[in-house]
């Protein structure tokens, strides 16, 4: 079991034949996700690493039966590839391109929540289902099948408490990166409430950081439904206010959004949270 | 992108949302000039990126042409909040009879526009809203819908304007909105939004932020673009596409990601450093970049020691790797080196590392720990062209 994607999930690359996505649907189909299409306006009847080529989701759909893409779309032009997704029935569309102006993502959510679909991103790594499927561009060697969930706002942090999980023998049943852009397809909420729902999911480890309050509204979350225990890190303790760092959203702004107060909400709500990535290994090592 | 109080205000003032008359003056002569021909009272008004000026003595009253001048003449060249004046605003002086406060901000948990009003305007609003929250009301506009007209009466309603008054709010508020979408903003004000002796709602000032994402198209928008606001060495960073934010420690930090690049900064916290930088070289850096990244770390004279930290996904270690010895070669490593490499080509990228200068760590912990050793052991230094004043040069 697992959550989002598994051995079956058929994928569609949206602009396979650029730099980013025909170098990550090899490493993809290395891992041994189904590649089925791609996708590249004007480009339809190739072929990239044995993946046919269409000009549009639709056809792409039709021919291959496609149920999830995955965007490497340019920023200006990514908006329209994930309305393009929604409009043909994929129904979880992972969006990895960054620099997205947030207001397209605020009408490209709307969209895809008002056509029944699921965005995860945008400037997220998408997600991994160790030893079936992945979608996205995580190195996979981080990986191990088993019973930990990870959700994470960033992607390399995401990677590296993969990582040493793994190094201590505890696999991951999914790893969902939801991005680190200031608006998102998929919150924390909705990952967690998936988690707590799959039954090979044992343990959570949330990893948030600064701007929002994300992490926030995940704790209130965790304390009224989830019975899965949850181990948290938040990232960005030591970031100035009203600095951005990185990621469009990791910003404390007015005073709000805090390591600090989700800390706090995080502790409150029973969670406990590591001060280092690797205390936070070891408190998951300690349940799981 | 953060703008000056003039410039949004000429770029509300395209959406008919009404302000005193007034212009920019970059001399005393201009602004004497300005308030002649404005009559009566002027306001002078400092124009620097950062909020809090009137407290600051960034913002005057001047009774004639003369003390105008008098004013601009003492601001200009001036710090003020640690920038420097370089623009004021003369604008005509009006008799207020209450100030009230609106606003669009990204409601990010609504995943909206939000558009907030308050009675209590003229104040910093972020000190409103920990103070008194309850004098502030929230609309989510739809995202497709956008702000509707019961939106903006529910709004001026609950600030208290009724009739011509409420209407005129209502006008301002659709036209703020309609900024705000149209111009790719992530923070539009109005703060005050005056009602005068006359019984008119006009801007008082200003301050819009524009999402760094859109400005691709926003081309008139991004030449308000005020370099002189920025500090150089992020300017550099920016140009060569890194993520770099200047902070007051002793360990610089090279890493990929922003979360990771956090979560670095608080691991050298955690083990009694502190960070001299955040510092993203993002997803697939090349050789060009780490260089330059390293480049910009070197320059701020705080620095003794560098954590490098690489989980490779799209960055290659050794890529990573070979940009370092290479400039070990060069020389241009003053201060030692703890890298950690995991992930995408990490064993080639140590392999390449092994047998140099650099101190090879293979945890997060371990390299903060490296890192916060090295620095607290290695001696002061002079920057890389320090007592020449280079375009490079961390003027702080």
């Amino acid at each position: 079991m697992s959550i989002l994607i598994d051995a079956d999930t058929k994928v569609v690359v949206q602009n396979i034949t650029g730099r980013e996505g025909s170098f990550h649907t090899v490493q993809m189909l290395a891992y041994g996700t189904k590649v089925v299409a791609g996708t590249a306006p004007g480009r339809g009847g190739r072929e990239v690493e044995g993946v046919p080529v269409f000009d549009s989701v639709r056809e792409a759909v039709d021919a291959t039966g496609a149920t999830a893409s995955v965007v490497f779309v340019p920023a200006p032009f990514a908006a329209d590839a994930i309305v393009e997704a929604a409009d043909n029935g994929i129904g979880l569309i992972v969006c990895i391109t960054e620099g997205i102006p947030v207001l397209d993502t605020m009408k490209v959510c709307a969209h895809v929540r008002a056509k029944g679909s699921r965005l995860l991103g945008p400037n997220c790594p998408g997600l991994i289902t160790p030893g079936q499927c992945k979608v996205g561009i995580m190195p996979a060697n981080m990986h191990a099948p088993g019973s930990v969930g990870v959700v994470s706002r960033s992607g390399t942090l995401a990677y590296e408490i993969a990582g040493q999980l793994t190094a201590l023998g505890l696999g991951q049943s999914t790893c969902v990166g939801i991005g680190g852009d200031p608006i998102a397809g998929t919150s924390f909420i909705d990952v967690l409430t998936l988690f707590e729902q799959d039954p090979s999911t044992q343990a959570v480890a949330l990893i948030g950081e600064i701007g929002g309050t994300d992490e926030e509204e995940a704790a209130a979350f965790i304390a009224a439904n989830m019975k899965t225990p949850v181990v948290a890190f938040i990232a960005g303790k030591t970031a100035p206010p009203d600095r951005r760092m990185g990621h469009a959203g990791a910003i404390v702004s007015a005073g709000r959004g805090t390591a600090a107060e989700k800390i706090a909400a995080l502790q409150e709500a029973g969670v406990t949270v590591g001060v280092s990535t690797e205390e936070l290994v070891q408190a998951i090592a300690a349940i799981a | 992108m953060k703008t000056h109080e003039y410039q949004a205000r000429e770029a509300l003032a395209r959406y008919g949302i009404p302000f005193p008359p007034g212009q920019v003056a970059e001399t005393p002569e201009q602004a004497e000039a300005i308030a002649r021909e404005l009559g009566g009272k002027v306001v002078i008004k400092a124009q620097i990126h950062a909020g809090g000026r009137g407290k600051a003595g960034g913002v005057k009253l001047a009774g004639s042409p003369a003390e105008a001048a008098e004013w601009t003449r003492a601001m200009l060249g001036s710090p003020l909040k640690g920038r420097v004046v370089r623009k004021v605003l003369v604008g005509q002086a009006l008799s207020i009879t209450r100030e009230f406060y609106l606003g669009a901000v990204l409601d990010r948990a609504a995943k909206s526009v939000g558009v907030m009003a308050s009675a209590v305007g003229g104040v910093d609003i972020e000190e409103v809203s920990r103070s008194s929250p309850e004098a502030i009301v929230k609309v989510a506009a739809d995202p497709l819908m956008g702000l509707a007209d019961y939106q903006t009466r529910d709004l001026a309603r609950a600030v208290g304007l009724a009739g011509d008054q409420a209407r005129e709010f209502g006008t301002i508020a659709k036209a703020l909105f309609r900024a705000f979408v149209e111009c790719d903003c992530s923070l539009l004000e109005i703060n005050p939004l005056a009602l005068t002796e006359e019984g008119d709602v006009i801007a008082l000032d200003s301050k819009m932020v524009i999402d760094d994402n859109a400005l691709y198209r926003q081309p008139s928008l991004a030449a308000l673009r005020d370099i002189a606001e920025e500090d150089p060495a992020e300017r550099e960073a920016q140009r060569v596409g890194i993520n770099y934010v200047k902070l007051d420690g002793n360990v610089g930090c090279l890493v990929n990601g922003a979360g990771l690049a956090m979560a670095t900064m608080d691991a050298i916290s955690l083990y009694g450093g502190e960070p001299a930088n955040f510092l993203d070289i993002g997803g697939g850096a090349n050789a060009g970049q780490i260089g330059a990244a390293l480049g910009i770390i070197l320059r701020d004279a705080n620095v003794r020691a560098v954590l490098i930290n690489i989980v490779g996904g799209i960055t290659r270690c050794d890529v990573v790797a070979q940009a370092l010895v290479d400039l070990i070669r060069e020389g241009a490593l003053a201060v030692p080196v703890v890298a950690r490499l995991v992930g995408t080509n990490a064993a080639e990228g140590r392999q390449i590392l092994a047998g140099t200068a650099v101190a090879l760590a293979t945890t997060m912990a371990e390299a903060a720990q490296i890192a916060v050793a090295l620095a607290a052991g290695s001696a002061a230094r002079r920057p890389a062209g320090a007592g020449r004043t280079g375009p490079g040069e961390v003027a702080r």
